[in-house]
C-alpha cells in the first residue's frame, strides 16, 4: 500500500500542471472564480474546452478510437485534481461526459462520426431533457411523448431543471415512444436540434438569484428517426447507464478542498474580522475538512479497485451523496464565516462583468448564491433520499 | 499511488479473521469480562506463536518488521471479536516507545520478550489534572545519588495490572529543580513504592491508577539519553489513534452486520423492520459512516511516519471523525435492536459500550477536531 504518487505519475502530474499553468487565462480563473453555478457559462467553459481538444486531452473518459487520451485511473484522478486546484472552469459536462458515453456505447457509425467530433471541438453545446414537471425522482414516468410519422417523430411535451437548455444547440432526451407493461419500458433516447420549430425554453430563476436552468416546452416538433440512439423503446437502459456516470466520476474531493480554502482564507482574513478566532469556526472548518479527508480516500479506494480491474461495487451513491452533503456543509460554514457580509444582495450576473462597485469585496460575491444554489445538490442526480435506497439495496440487500 | 493489500497483507487479515472468528464468541468474552485478568494467557500465547507479538518490532530483535497498516489490519480482526488482551499496551504503545527511546541495551533487553510473549508493558501517562492534554505531566522524577526516585499519580493505565513492566512519564527534575523535559522510566511491575489499583474497563480488558510514592530506579531505568520525550509520546499516541480507529472499524462492521440481520427477522406489524423505509435509510446511513470510518482508519494508517504536524493533524481529524461515526453507528444498532439492544442478554451492549471506551481514550471528538484546527494554524 502506498499513498504516493510512482515516478511516472509525478511526471504526468507536472506534464497537466506545464498545461494549465500555460492555457489557464487569468480570465477565466477569475470567471471561474465569480460563478455561482454549477458550470461556467459557455464562452468561459468552452475556451477552457477547445484548449484541451488541441492538446487531446478533450475528453478523458472516451476510449483511443474516439480521441480519449488512454489515461490509467490515476491519472484521471490527477488531473482533476490539478485542475480543481488551479481553478479552471467548470466546463458543462452534458456533452463530453454524459451524451458522448451513450453516442459511443449505442450509437450508429453515423451518429458516431457526426456528433463524437463536435463535442471534442466545443462546436456543441448540449443540454439534457430528462427530468418533467411530474416526474422528479420518479424518472421513468415522464410524459413527453415522440410520436411516429413516416421517418420522424413529433414530440410534445416538457421537459424541467434543463441546465443551458438557453445556450445549447442540442439536447438529449427520454421520450416516451409506447406504452409497455412497466412505465420504464416504452422510453427512447433522442437527440434533438434545440432550433428545431415548436421548441420554447423558459428561464427559472434559483434562489440564489442565477439562470442556469429552465423549462423547455415541445409543440408539434418534428425530429427524424435517424436521431434516435439505439433500439426504440431500450431509452431507460442507456439513461441509467448515464446516470451512473453523472453519480460516480467519482472525482470530487479535489474541488471540495478548493472550496473550503477559499472560506478558511476568508475566516483567516480581517475583511471577516478574523471569523477563525471564534473556537466553534475553527473547529467547524476542520470536521468539514476532515469530511474531505474520508472521501478523498474512498475515492482512492475506488480508484485503487479500478487500477487492478477490481469491481468497486455500489460506491458511486456513497460518493454522490457524502459529496453533496459536504459540499451543503462548505457553503453553510461560508455564510457563517462572512457574517454580515450576508445580508447583500448582488442580482447582477455574471459576477465577474459588473458594472459597479458591489457592496461587499469581491471574494465574498458567490458565498451565499453557493450556499443557496447549493440546496439544489442532494436533489439533482437523485436526491439524497433516492440514493439511501440505492445504498440499501445494493449495498445491504433490503 | 496503490490502496490494494498486498499478498502478505491478505494472508494477515484472512488468518487474523479466522482465528477471531474460531476463538472469540459469546461465552468466551462473558468469561472474560468476569475474569481478574481480563484476558486469557493461552491465547496470548497463540499470538505469540502466530508472529503477532513481534509483527512491529525491527527484525534485528526478533522481530518481523512491520508497519502501520499490517497493525490495523490486525486490529481492525480484533474488532470484529472484542479481543480484550493487551495488544495495545504491550506493542502498540509499549514495545513502540521502548524501540523510539531505548538505548539499544534497553531494547534489546525488551523488544525479544515482548516478540516470543513472555513480558508484557503497559505505557502510564495520563493523569487527573492534564485531561487530554499529552504535555502536562505533574509526576516527578528526581535525580539521586543511586539513580531516580519517581513520585506521583497516573489514571486510564490500560493493561498495566497485567504488565510485568510499567513504562511511566514523569517530568525531570535535577539539583536545579524541574527541567521542562518528560522523561519515559521502565517501571517493574513489583518494584517497591508502586501502588496499583485495577478496575473493569467499559468495554472488555482492565485499566488501573498507579500511585507512585516515592520509588526508586536505577540510572538505566531512563529510557535513552534523557532528551525530552513528549515528541515520542505524541508519536506513540498517534499510532496507538490509528491502530484504536482500526479495532473502531470492526466493531462498527459486526455492529453493522448485526443490526442488518436483525431488522430483516425481526417482524413488526405483519412485516419485517427492514421493509420500512425509515429503517432502510438508517442502516444506509450507518453503512456510509462505517465506510467513513475505514477511509480515516486507513488514512491514519498510511500517514502515521509522515512528519510530525501531518501525522498528528491526519490522527487527530480520523480520531474525531472514527468516534463520531462510532458513537452514531453504535447508538442506532441499539435503537434498531429496540428494548432487547438495551439488554446484557444480547451483545449490542458489549460492542457499543467498546465504542465509547475508544471515543474516550485519548480525547473525543471535540478534543481533536480542536487540536486539527490548532495544529493547521500552526502549519
Amino acid at each position: 500500500m502506498d499513498l504516493n504518487f510512482n515516478a511516472e505519475e509525478r511526471a504526468f502530474q507536472s506534464e497537466v500542471r506545464g498545461f494549465i499553468a500555460k492555457n489557464l487565462t487569468e480570465e477565466m480563473k477569475r470567471a471561474t472564480a465569480l460563478t455561482p453555478s454549477v458550470f461556467s457559462d459557455p464562452d468561459i467553459g468552452m475556451a477552457w474546452q477547445r484548449a484541451l481538444h488541441a492538446n487531446g486531452w478533450g475528453a478523458p473518459g472516451w476510449p483511443v478510437e474516439h480521441g480519449g487520451p488512454a489515461w490509467t485511473p490515476a491519472q484521471r484522478w490527477i488531473f482533476e485534481t490539478e485542475c480543481a486546484r488551479a481553478g479552471v472552469p467548470n466546463v458543462n459536462v452534458m456533452g463530453v461526459k454524459m451524451v458522448g458515453p451513450v453516442i459511443i456505447g449505442f450509437g450508429s457509425p453515423e451518429q458516431k462520426n457526426f456528433y463524437l467530433p463536435r463535442i471534442l471541438s466545443g462546436e456543441d453545446y448540449w443540454c439534457q431533457g430528462y427530468s418533467e414537471p411530474g416526474s422528479g425522482s420518479d424518472l421513468s414516468s415522464l410524459k413527453t411523448r415522440a410520436v411516429r410519422d413516416g421517418d420522424d417523430y413529433i414530440i410534445n411535451g416538457t421537459k424541467i431543471w434543463t441546465t443551458h437548455a438557453h445556450h445549447a444547440n442540442r439536447m438529449f432526451a427520454l421520450v416516451r415512444t409506447s406504452d409497455g407493461e412497466r412505465q420504464q419500458d416504452g422510453i427512447s433516447f433522442i437527440l434533438i436540434d434545440m432550433k428545431t420549430p415548436g421548441i420554447t425554453t423558459r428561464p427559472i430563476l434559483t434562489i440564489g438569484g442565477d439562470h442556469e436552468v429552465n423549462q423547455v416546452f415541445f409543440d408539434d416538433v418534428r425530429v427524424p428517426v435517424a436521431n434516435r440512439v439505439g433500439d426504440e423503446g431500450k431509452g431507460w437502459t442507456y439513461g441509467k447507464y448515464l446516470l451512473e456516470f453523472e453519480r460516480g466520476s467519482g472525482i470530487a474531493s479535489a474541488k471540495l478542498r478548493e472550496g473550503l480554502k477559499a472560506i478558511s482564507d476568508l475566516a483567516e482574513s480581517d475583511l471577516t474580522g478574523r471569523a477563525i478566532d471564534s473556537p466553534d469556526i475553527a473547529s467547524r472548518i476542520s470536521e468539514v475538512e476532515v469530511d474531505i479527508d474520508a472521501l478523498e480516500m474512498t475515492e482512492l479506494r475506488v480508484l485503487s479497485a479500478l487500477q487492478t480491474g477490481q469491481n468497486p461495487g455500489a460506491v458511486s451513491s456513497i460518493l454522490k451523496l457524502r459529496n453533496s452533503e459536504i459540499r451543503q456543509a462548505v457553503t453553510r460554514l461560508g455564510v457563517d464565516v462572512i457574517g454580515h457580509d450576508a445580508l447583500a444582495v448582488e442580482p447582477m450576473r455574471p459576477l465577474y462583468k459588473l458594472n459597479h462597485e458591489p457592496a461587499s469585496p469581491e471574494e465574498m460575491l458567490t458565498v451565499v448564491p453557493e450556499y443557496l444554489n447549493g440546496r439544489a445538490y442532494t436533489i439533482f442526480g437523485g436526491t439524497s433520499e433516492i440514493q439511501r435506497d440505492i445504498i440499501a439495496k445494493m449495498m445491504l440487500g433490503i | 499511488m496503490d490502496l490494494t493489500l498486498s499478498d502478505e497483507q491478505k494472508l494477515l487479515r484472512e488468518s487474523a479473521e479466522r482465528f477471531v472468528a474460531g476463538s472469540y464468541n459469546a461465552d468466551h468474552r462473558r468469561k472474560m469480562a468476569n475474569d481478574p485478568l481480563g484476558f486469557s494467557p493461552a491465547v496470548w500465547k497463540q499470538f505469540a506463536e502466530l508472529g503477532w507479538l513481534a509483527l512491529p518490532i525491527p527484525e534485528e530483535f526478533d522481530g518481523l518488521g512491520g508497519g502501520p497498516v499490517e497493525i490495523a489490519i490486525l486490529m481492525e480482526a480484533f474488532g470484529r471479536g472484542l479481543v480484550s488482551e493487551p495488544y495495545l499496551a504491550t506493542v502498540v504503545l509499549g514495545a513502540a516507545l521502548i524501540d523510539r527511546c531505548g538505548s539499544t541495551a534497553q531494547k534489546q533487553a525488551s523488544l525479544p520478550k515482548v516478540a516470543d510473549g513472555t513480558l508484557k508493558l503497559a505505557f502510564a501517562h495520563s493523569e487527573r489534572t492534564a485531561r487530554f492534554d499529552l504535555a502536562r505531566v505533574t509526576t516527578s522524577a528526581t535525580k539521586t545519588a543511586q539513580g531516580w526516585r519517581l513520585a506521583g499519580g497516573k489514571i486510564a493505565v490500560l493493561d498495566g495490572h497485567a504488565a510485568d513492566e510499567i513504562i511511566v512519564s514523569a517530568t525531570l527534575h535535577d539539583h536545579h529543580g524541574p527541567s521542562g523535559r518528560i522523561g519515559l522510566f521502565v517501571v517493574p511491575a513489583t518494584v517497591q513504592g508502586l501502588a496499583i489499583s485495577d478496575y473493569a474497563r467499559l468495554g472488555g480488558g482492565r485499566a488501573c491508577n498507579l500511585e507512585l510514592s516515592d520509588v526508586h530506579l536505577p540510572d538505566d531505568a531512563l529510557l535513552g539519553d534523557g532528551h525530552d520525550a513528549l515528541p515520542a509520546i505524541e508519536w506513540a499516541v498517534d499510532r496507538a489513534m490509528a491502530a484504536l480507529g482500526a479495532e473502531a472499524v470492526g466493531i462498527m462492521q459486526t455492529l453493522l452486520e448485526t443490526t442488518l440481520d436483525y431488522t430483516k427477522i425481526r417482524k413488526q406489524f405483519g412485516r419485517p423492520l427492514s421493509a420500512n423505509q425509515v429503517i432502510r435509510h438508517r442502516l444506509a446511513d450507518m453503512a456510509m459512516q462505517v465506510d467513513e470510518a475505514r477511509s480515516m482508519a486507513l488514512r491514519a494508517a498510511l500517514k502515521a511516519d509522515s512528519p510530525p504536524t501531518e501525522r498528528a493533524r491526519t490522527a487527530s481529524g480520523a480520531k474525531a471523525k472514527i468516534g463520531k461515526c462510532a458513537r452514531f453507528v453504535g447508538e442506532q444498532s441499539i435503537q434498531l435492536h429496540g428494548g432487547m439492544g438495551v439488554t446484557e442478554e444480547l451483545e449490542v451492549g458489549a460492542y457499543f459500550k467498546r465504542l465509547v471506551a475508544f471515543d474516550t481514550l485519548f480525547g473525543g471528538s471535540a478534543h481533536h477536531y480542536a487540536r486539527h484546527a490548532e495544529l493547521g494554524r500552526k502549519a
